[in-house]
């Protein structure tokens, strides 16, 4: 039976009607038309479709709208605040982190979740938060190296954090 | 898209009232809480239940509490991440918080609760696989069908425990706490598992498992030593908990429980035995492990050659006594990059 | 100035074009289309490995409330399909007979995937089960039991024999002789984006499909064919896709059926494949079985080499008599092999269909050559690495098989690799149980010759230039992560003298861009680049024109850069970007080019010669330091250096991303990665059972790009997608060796082999883990093939090219 459901997504109330049996994962990219969440098994093997409820990192494809009522659900949609991109979407589009970019947004909010935590990870430490994650296309390196420039430039360590959208900032890349 | 089959959804606001709404529904009706063992289940249809009793809404299974002195509780839905990161549990129960960081993935153990994952389902690699998977291959007794495809002579389903934290609260001596219809009841752990791999826990249908009890840390300690391909994601395909309580140099108690070799956690209590009054000499774990080895019985159902598992019993056990009794183990193989 | 320094977009690390869209969340996968009205299609599979249909019954799953269609074999003409004209062995639901268990036999469309799903499991199917046959022993040894009717001898879809000079007389010369047999189990892609297809079928009777392929274009000529449409009236439009890695680069039974059912329910209808039926779609890693033997002489020089491969192809050809050649062809490009012999067979099996997965042939082949040569290096007490640099393959020389080698930069990876990995330190040096492996490799970029013969270009670019300055690129290319949009951009911007954002790419549309072949061999920026460059050059000109007879100079001392054409010397006499643009659009009318690439012709005048030719192979080197625990057999890699020779990095963050992630997916092969069977099924067709590597199991990469300017690429470009995972598989095994003296010669290393090697130790046995023993040779009579010999035009081509590079990029440090 379809099943009314107010939730919070990206920060505003949302109104869904949908049967109670759907995931979040269906009901975000069905209902909601937030296609930026992603699937590559929907049995909780891959990490792809992951999103943040309450900051913490969880899988879409293993949760029902239900389960989240009166908690904050954020998808990549939500992670680019008033059309500035995170730091993080910054570091991974210039240093090209994202190759074919499916399993981005569920690494973009994972390591979203670790920076606020822990806002100066060591790489073991983000190897660790990352291993919830495959990606297939980059052998993690620069996925790796992204969350780190975004940790930098987060600190306000790297003066490069007010460069802005697009190409400018380019150049900066492959530092290592 | 795999996608869960329908059902409704109560979400009680108390154990009585879940207790209540069980026993009402009966056989079509189970409990949830985290979900990430019985969704993938649902999805792959190996579990249909017409309703469904969410436990994410109990305050009552909510939380951590105790110290070491008088022992802790950790409630059922205490999440994995939030038992791996309890600063008393890791300074006093470090196993405890090692195995559930041990679990899978951190995403997972963001979601899955201590209570879900005693209660996990057991595992069997002609079970866990789709519908049509089940199908095609011919269904077994454990769902739809009604002979055992790893063993066909077998009369009962020998899917595997998989537990990451149930050896550990074994070994401790843990106690569990259940509220059913007929009241509530304290047991060790080790009585909430039988050998099937499709009735492979003791408590009945409608009954609630609470919370988990551990004992007051009084001189134990123990550690956890998992064998799997990758640091994360996977299952154990063999786990090991030890706890022993030292009195000095000599060990006066105890318990090895082996995981993923059996229908449910299996204690190697000859093993245990050769401990008890001795120190623990390199020799000695070398016998100790040999014989904690024995029991060991894996299958060919799950990853991993099986004799590579049975073998890899005895390095496991002595790593874990080496560990324990402060002896070098080298470097920790792959499926142990754990924070703990 | 030194020449890179004179380029202003190519060579720097610039984002991907598209790189905002991704991290923002936008980018539209093929599933992430929804259309209105749309229905959602499920296709029922084969239960069994090996059977006749005998009937099939739809009548209860079209009672189903909400389905709208149920469609079998019976609703297509009866054509076959498959990507290779000579292997149309594919129907879109069968008919008489399935072959693997995830062969499709019906579909249905529903107002959801739910319902759709019920209703599949409402079709009643009658089978005649038949015997299977799931190896490549089997496959030879059950003459009785045909899979398919066709090919080369009973279940042996293609054979071939090749011989170039007289192997047994080399043997006869050589210090030593030996022979190995080496086994690579087979192993898929795994995408992170399951397949997807939509499809649209218009009130003008024209159909429009969105898929996640590699290759539209033989997806529009398939489609076409099988529903019996003009090509005019089909367009297909290739999504990014979510990885592909060469699974996504056949035409697959759901996009026809996503088809048929818009045809028949006049609403889109879209089709997602769960991740089980894409283990099924599969087209991976061929399990090849390899025997080779070589004949060396005191000092390691090769002297001749046999090489023997039987691939397990699965249920059908797919790309298999290419990948048949391919196991065979590219030992000789790295070394100098004067005298060689091949032979390969290609066997069916009741599995899923095997077919080009990254490296495409040649990961299996170059395992066993690079084992061989260190056990070689071994036996005569060489430095393996030294044997190899002594011998390399020279430049602008061809080939005992007849490959034209142009540049090659394999000696500068294999010092700068040695260099960086401290391996003189390391070799045989290590405390026991840690190790170093060494191994090098070559792969082509972009095959010779399309997979239908004709004359026409392989990759076609079209430039426009608006008013405003702005510059639209249509190509028939595909974006599969590895930048391919991102380099036509690049290309263009550099030519025009604009900025890489001032360029919108529009790629992949049968209906808008002119054909390129897909992606796939390491094709795309060799040939869309060189395409892309001769569109943009030809608009350069006409903009060079007008310009110069405004600022009244000759059009030779113009130059475009920075928005801005000027005069070279006087560089603030000039115009705008967009103000040149408007002269030469007034001047000449509309501003558009083409421009269109094929390769050269090259190879021999002998059948099979198709394969293995390209405008010129790419170099890698590795070394990998591995961990072993004696006493669990874990084999743990700590670091990887490689050094690739890429031609030139059009992008050096895109180079090494691409080699990065080969070098990852080489080492889930060697470690843990493969496609096993029991009872007829896939054992374990799911992502956790599947082992992928994890951050956790994915060591530090060290890259180091070699630039050698190939005359043939783009602005010097050759690949750098595919060729740097060949090195990596071989140099584990052989780290294993100096590591605990085990050799495993067969890939997946797993602990429990690793472990029985080091049993045989123990026991005083040869500590070799790996297949005992090759089937009775039965290939054909060999082709022989004379040796190239002295080549004086090759000799004068080469003259030529290095005039060429000289002028165009001053000479080469
Ligand atoms: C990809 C993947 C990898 C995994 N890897 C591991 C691993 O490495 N180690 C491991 O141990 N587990 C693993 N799991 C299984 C599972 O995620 C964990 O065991 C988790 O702790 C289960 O908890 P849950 O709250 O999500 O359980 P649920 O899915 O909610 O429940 C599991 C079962 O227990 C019952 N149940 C739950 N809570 C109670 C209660 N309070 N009283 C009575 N019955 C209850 C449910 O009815 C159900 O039958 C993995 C799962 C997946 C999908
Ligand atoms: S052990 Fe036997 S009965 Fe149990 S799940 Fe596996 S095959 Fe089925
Ligand atoms: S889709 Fe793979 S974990 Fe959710
Ligand atoms: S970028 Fe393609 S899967 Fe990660």
């Amino acid at each position: 039976m379809p099943e009314f459901l107010t939730l919070r997504v990206n920060g505003e109330p949302v109104q869904v009607i949908a049967p109670v049996h759907k995931t979040l994962l269906e009901v975000l990219r069905e209902d909601l038309g937030l296609t930026g969440t992603k699937h590559g098994c929907e049995l909780g093997e891959c990490g792809t479709c992951t999103v943040l409820v309450d900051g913490e990192p969880v899988l879409s494809c293993l949760v029902l709208p239900v389960e989240c009522q009166g908690q904050e659900i954020l998808t990549v949609e939500g992670l680019a605040a008033s059309g500035r991109l995170h730091p993080l979407q910054q570091a991974f589009a210039e240093l090209g982190a994202a190759q074919c970019g499916y399993c981005i947004p569920g690494i973009l909010l994972t390591s979203k979740a670790l920076l606020d935590a822990s806002p100066q990870p060591t790489r073991d430490e983000i190897r660790e938060a990352l291993a919830g994650n495959l990606c297939r296309c980059t052998g993690y390196t620069k996925i790796l190296e992204a969350v780190e420039l975004a940790a930098l430039r987060m600190a306000g360590e790297e003066r490069a954090a007010a460069g802005g959208l697009g190409a400018r900032a380019a150049g900066q890349g492959g530092g290592r | 898209m795999m996608r869960l089959p329908p059902f409704r959804y109560l979400a009680p606001r108390s154990v009585a009232e879940a207790v209540r709404q069980l026993a009402d529904h009966g056989p079509d009706a189970m409990v949830v809480a985290g979900g990430t063992d019985l969704y993938p289940n649902m999805k792959r249809r190996q579990f249909e239940p017409r309703v469904l009793v969410g436990l994410r809404g109990i305050r009552e299974l909510a939380g951590i509490r105790g110290s070491a002195r008088q022992g802790m509780v950790l409630a059922a839905g205490a999440t994995l991440t939030q038992v791996s990161n309890h600063p008393e549990v890791l300074r006093h129960y470090p196993a405890v918080a090692r195995a559930a960081d041990l679990v899978s993935t951190p995403q997972l153990r963001n979601m899955g609760t201590i209570g879900g994952n005693v209660c996990v389902d057991t595992r069997c690699n002609y079970y866990n696989q789709s519908y049509a998977w089940r199908k095609a291959i011919g269904f077994c007794m454990k769902k739809d069908g009604d002979i055992c495809l790893v063993a066909p002579g077998s009369d009962r389903c020998l899917a595997i425990s998989s537990s990451d934290t149930a050896p550990v609260l074994w070994s401790l001596g843990a106690s569990v706490r259940l509220v059913g219809p007929k009241g509530e009841r304290v047991i060790p752990i080790s009585a909430l598992y039988q050998d099937d791999g499709i009735q492979y826990l003791t408590k009945a249908a409608d009954e609630i498992l609470t919370e988990i009890v551990l004992p007051p840390v009084d001189g134990l300690r123990a550690t956890y030593w998992k064998l799997r391909r990758r640091g994360s994601f996977d299952f154990p395909v063999l786990g090991v908990g030890v706890a022993l309580r030292m009195e000095g140099e000599v060990c006066r108690e105890a318990r090895i429980v082996l995981g993923a070799v059996a229908s449910q956690p299996r204690e190697a209590a000859d093993a245990g035995r050769l401990l008890v009054g001795e120190r623990l000499t390199p020799e000695l774990i070398d016998r100790v492990a040999e014989a904690a080895a024995k029991p060991s019985k894996p299958l060919d159902n799950t990853d991993l050659v099986y004799h590579y598992r049975k073998r890899m019993t005895r390095v496991y056990v002595a790593r874990a006594l080496r560990e324990l009794a402060g002896l070098p183990v080298g470097e920790f193989p792959l499926g142990m990059t754990a924070r703990n | 100035m030194s020449p890179k320094e004179e380029l202003a977009v190519i060579g720097k690390p610039l984002p991907k074009v598209d790189a905002w869209e991704k991290v923002a969340g936008d980018t539209r996968f093929a599933d992430d289309l929804f259309l209105p009205r749309m229905a959602y299609a499920k296709i029922l599979r084969s239960c069994h490995p090996h059977a006749l249909i005998k009937r099939i019954e739809t009548s209860r799953a079209r009672a189903l409330p909400g389905v709208y269609a149920v469609i079998t074999g019976a609703d297509f003409p009866p054509v076959k399909f498959g990507i290779m004209p000579t292997s149309q062995d594919e129907e879109v639901l069968c008919t008489e007979k399935v072959r693997f268990v995830g062969d499709p036999v019906a579909a249905v469309a529903a107002v959801d995937e739910e319902t759709a799903e019920r209703a599949t499991e409402l079709i009643d199917v009658e089978y005649e089960v038949l015997p299977t046959i799931m190896s490549i022993e089997q496959a030879l040894a059950q003459e009785k039991v045909r899979i398919h009717e066709y090919g080369d001898g009973p279940n042996i879809h293609k054979a071939v024999s090749l011989e170039f000079g007289d192997v047994e007389e080399a043997f006869r010369q050589a210090h030593l002789v030996r022979e190995d047999v080496f086994y690579f189990e087979g192993n898929t892609h795994l995408p992170m984006e399951q397949h997807a297809a939509v499809a649209r079928w218009g009130p003008d009777g024209k159909l429009t499909l969105w898929s996640s392929t590699q290759t539209p274009h033989y997806v529009h000529r398939a489609m076409a064919k099988v529903l019996g449409l003009p090509m005019s009236h089909v367009r297909v439009i290739a999504t990014p896709n979510g990885g592909g890695f060469g699974g996504k680069s056949d035409p697959f039974s759901h996009e026809m059926v996503v088809a048929r059912f818009a045809q028949l329910t006049g609403r889109p209808v879209k089709c997602t494949l769960t991740r089980e039926e894409v283990f099924y779609c599969h087209r991976g890693r061929h399990p090849v079985l390899m025997w080779v033997k070589t004949g060396v002489t005191k000092t390691g020089e090769i002297l001749g080499m046999h090489f023997r491969s039987w691939l397990d192809g699965g249920a059908y050809g797919s790309y298999g008599v290419a990948s048949t050649y391919y196991t065979g062809v590219l030992q000789t490009s790295t070394y100098k092999v004067p005298v060689y012999k091949f032979e390969g067979m290609r066997v069916f099996t009741n599995k899923p269909p095997c077919g080009p997965k990254r490296g495409h042939g040649t990961p299996q082949p170059r395992y066993a050559l690079e084992c061989h040569l260190d056990k070689i290096a071994a036996d005569l007490g060489l430095d393996p690495v030294e044997l190899r640099r002594r011998q390399l393959v020279d430049e602008f020389s061809m080939t005992a098989n007849h490959l034209t080698i142009t540049t090659c930069g394999l000696g500068e990876c294999i010092d700068k690799v040695v260099e960086a990995s401290g391996w003189r330190d390391k070799f045989r040096k290590l405390p026991p149980g840690r190790g170093v492996g060494f191994a090098a490799s070559a792969y082509i970029t972009g095959a010779g010759l399309p997979i239908y013969w004709n004359k026409m270009p392989h990759s076609g670019v079209i430039v426009k230039i608006d008013r405003g300055g702005g510059v639209t690129v249509f190509c028939g290319s595909t974006d599969i992560g590895q930048g391919s949009d991102s380099v036509l951009a690049y290309v263009v911007a550099e030519v025009l003298g604009i900025a890489p954002e001032d360029i919108r790419v529009v790629t992949g549309d049968t209906d808008l861009t002119p054909v390129d072949l897909g992606s796939y061999s390491s094709r795309v920026t060799i040939m869309t680049g060189n395409a892309a460059k001769e569109a943009a050059e030809k608009l350069q000109g006409l903009l060079f024109d007008a310009a110069a007879k405004k600022l009244d100079v000759p059009p030779s001392a113009l130059e475009a850069r920075a928005r801005r054409i000027f005069v070279r010397d006087d560089p603030d006499k000039g115009m705008s970007f967009p103000d040149a643009a408007q002269l030469a659009e007034a001047a000449y009318g509309t501003l558009a080019a083409a421009g269109s690439y094929t390769p050269p012709m090259r190879g021999g005048k002998f059948k099979g010669s198709g394969v293995g030719p390209t405008p010129a192979y790419s170099y890698s080197a590795c070394v990998v330091e591995v961990a072993v625990d004696p006493e669990t057999g874990e084999v743990r890699p700590v670091e990887i250096w490689i050094a690739h020779d890429v031609g030139r990095a059009i992008n050096p963050l895109l180079v090494e991303g691409q080699v990065e992630g080969s070098i990852y997916m080489g080492l889930g092969e060697a470690l843990m990665e493969e496609q096993v069977f029991r009872k007829g099924l896939h054992k374990i067709p799911s992502m956790l059972e599947y082992k992928s590597p994890t951050t956790l199991e994915t060591p530090e990469i060290r890259t180091v790009l070699v630039e050698t300017l190939d005359p043939e690429g783009p602005f010097g470009a050759k690949e750098s997608g595919q060729g740097p995972l060949l090195p990596v598989i071989p140099a584990i095994a052989n780290a294993v060796y100096d590591a605990v003296g085990v050799r495993v010669d067969e890939v997946p290393i797993t602990p429990e082999k690793v472990l029985k090697g080091l049993d045989l130790r123990a026991q005083g046995k040869e500590p070799r883990v790996g297949p005992e023993r090759v089937p009775a040779a039965r290939f054909p009579e060999p082709i022989r093939v004379p040796l190239p010999g002295e080549d004086s035009t090759l000799e004068a081509q080469a003259t030529i090219y290095r005039r060429a590079i000289h002028r165009r990029e001053g000479p080469r440090s």
